[in-house]
């Protein structure tokens, strides 16, 4: 159809209409924001949806002014513990899926079964005791005590995406390059490494991602600056004054944390759909 | 490259254990295969094991601790008087004028109708980036990855502020539609505040619906639709003869793992109106009784409600629409 060579004008039109479509609806919300993270505290109120006149006080405001230690600490508090999450969640979940993928030994259904389920556990169900014993260990309000219910939400998407992963790499190869003369080590470093590293990245990037979007832990399990993440201090975010709504501050705070998202999907667009829809529908 | 004690230790190699099957064959004793089997099931756990039991630690334990937790009359503000009341927590919820009822009502009907839309919206998506070419098809992917991506915290406050009386522009924009003017305070009410905070929910996970849809057209085998259509069949035909049935499994996941996913909304209802004008969810009850409030029994019966609601969802799905969800567990290319 489409895909078979020239269009004819019509259809040219269709799909650069079909185009617009879709990237509007996926982006428009976003330049809302966007706009609105440009307006000044007066132009606020003036039910357009671009600014008057561009500022970046906003942006000033919380990367340099009165809200910088909100701000910049609630980010570097998510990215670190994300990154820390995410990182010992694809460890784990590629030592789990290469089991998997290359084992056979009992018990392997249950482990997948278990992922699925601890996957679609309500997090608010979980939370109140978690509340309850941080508090009591010592745990509640640090870093420490957001990476580890972070596992629960990296792990389980991460052990299907990579298992499916894994199980498309044809291990021969490895004993192939082994009768090629090349060691054990060499094998797997030269042969499956390679084959292997896009999906252990992709999972990266999706566990990435869903870490980042926490906000009930976030919220639940820390009360100050010390570890909250930014989802959670946007979330708590106050005007500089109270008769001041914290629109603008906000808006330039949404920006700055889809800026790494935005990134990322434009570098890896292509492994990330191809990730998420491995670990779900797999024929 | 190769030096000769790497040749001998790959030969050795290549007689034993990488080898089993020949091995097992060469052998032929029913003991050695046993041997394999038993220290390959040790070797699996041992490198499954870790992810497995931190996964079990941080969610079994703790729904273990919230349902012990729900048979009692315990606050966090007078830790002391806690007592046991068995099911008195249940009985209140589930008693109590309104409250929970009314979360449950909102909770149902944000889950049926934001994955109905999300369903149609998400096939559209679907079949714009299948029939697309190529060289649309990674601008269109890329640009529904960022919903897909953004936090929902974010989209929340991008729909909040679209909608919001003082802020918003949507007020002005649509000024023209009968119903909407310049006062109107969309998180007001009912009705309209429902209105945006599913708007923002399915902008943001249409895109997940979207992709998985995708996956399951491309699996869509390309003979039978061009068959469909040397027989004469219509779009419509071809649609519902041919390709819908042909990826039932994926709609059925799809809407599962959504289904589920909506049960549990917290973030959209929390910033946009935190219950306000009766949008309360299960989820935000469970969270303002117990982290709120701090009436850990309470709170925790709530929690295991929400819990026995969402395995409710789960094994309807798999009995009655018999969902496959362990379709990938099967390890048939593994080994």
């Amino acid at each position: 159809m489409a895909s078979n060579g020239k269009l004819t004008g019509k259809q040219r039109l269709g799909w650069t209409a079909l185009t617009i479509v879709v990237m509007g609806y996926a982006l428009f919300p976003v330049a809302a924001i966007l706009a609105t993270s440009f307006k000044t505290q007066a132009d606020l109120g003036n039910a357009s949806f671009l600014p008057s006149s561009l500022t970046w006080e906003n942006y000033e405001m919380i990367l340099f002014g009165d809200a910088q230690g909100l701000f910049l600490t609630a980010f570097r508090n998510s990215i670190g513990i994300t990154l820390i999450a995410t990182f010992i969640a694809v460890v784990l979940a590629t030592l789990c899926a290469y089991a998997i993928a290359r084992l056979n030994f009992p018990g392997k259904k249950i482990i997948l079964g278990t992922a699925l389920a601890v996957s679609i556990f309500p997090v608010i169900s979980v939370v109140t005791p978690l509340f309850n014993l941080w508090r009591n260990i010592g745990l509640y309000d640090t870093w420490l005590g957001l990476i580890i219910p972070y596992l629960s939400l990296t792990l389980p998407i991460s052990i299907w995406t990579l298992a499916a992963f894994f199980r498309q790499i044809p291990w021969d190869l490895e004993q192939a390059a082994q009768v090629d003369g090349a060691t054990q080590w060499q094998a797997f470093r030269r042969a499956i490494v390679p084959l292997a590293m896009p999906g252990v990245f992709t999972t990266a990037i999706i566990a990435f991602f869903i870490a980042w979007n926490d906000f009930v832990y976030g919220i639940s399990l820390t009360s100050t600056e010390a570890a909250r993440p930014v989802p959670a201090a946007l979330a708590f975010f106050t005007g500089s004054s109270q008769f001041e709504e914290p629109t603008g501050a906000i808006s330039a705070a949404a920006i700055i944390v889809t800026i790494p998202v935005v990134v990322l999907v434009l570098l890896f667009q292509r492994q990330i759909v191809s990730g998420l829809t491995q670990g779900a529908v797999k024929g | 490259m190769t030096t000769a004690p790497e040749t001998s230790r790959r030969q050795k190699r290549e007689a034993a254990a990488s080898h089993g099957r020949t091995a097992d064959r060469k052998n032929g004793s029913g003991k050695k295969r046993t041997n394999r089997a038993k220290s390959e099931a040790r070797l699996g756990w041992l490198i499954a094991g870790p992810a497995f039991f931190i996964m079990l630690a941080v969610t079994a334990y703790p729904i273990a601790q919230a349902i012990y937790d729900s048979l009692f009359s315990f606050r966090l503000t007078s830790p002391d008087d806690r007592s046991f009341v068995f099911l008195q927590n249940y009985m209140t919820i589930l008693s109590d004028t309104g409250v929970f009822w009314s979360a449950l009502g909102v909770t149902v009907l944000v889950t049926v109708v934001t994955v109905a839309v999300e369903l149609v919206l998400g096939f559209g998506l679907a079949l714009v980036m299948h029939k697309a070419l190529l060289r649309i098809r990674g601008a269109l992917r890329t640009a529904i990855l960022v919903p897909y991506g953004i936090i929902t915290v974010v989209s929340a406050f991008a729909w909040y502020y679209m909608f919001d009386i003082n802020s918003g522009f949507v007020n002005s924009w649509f000024g023209w539609v009968p119903g909407i003017d310049s006062d109107l305070d969309w998180f007001a009410n009912f009705g309209t505040a429902i209105t945006v905070i599913m708007a923002s929910e399915i902008w943001k996970t249409t895109p997940f619906i979207a992709l998985l849809l995708l996956a399951g057209l491309a699996q869509v085998p390309d003979e039978l639709v061009e068959a469909s259509k040397v027989d004469g069949a219509s779009w419509r035909q071809q649609m519902t003869r041919v390709i819908l049935p042909n990826m039932k499994a994926a709609i059925m996941v799809a809407v599962l793992f959504r289904a589920l996913d909506a049960f549990r909304i917290f973030d959209n209802v929390f910033i946009m109106t935190n219950g306000a004008a009766g949008t309360e969810v299960l989820s935000l009850l469970a969270y303002r009784t117990s982290i709120g409030r701090l009436e850990i029994g309470l709170g925790s019966a709530v929690s295991v409600i929400l819990f026995a609601c969402v395995l409710l969802i789960c094994v309807i799905a798999i009995k009655f629409f018999k969902v496959d969800l362990a379709s990938g567990t099967d390890a048939k290319g593994g080994k």
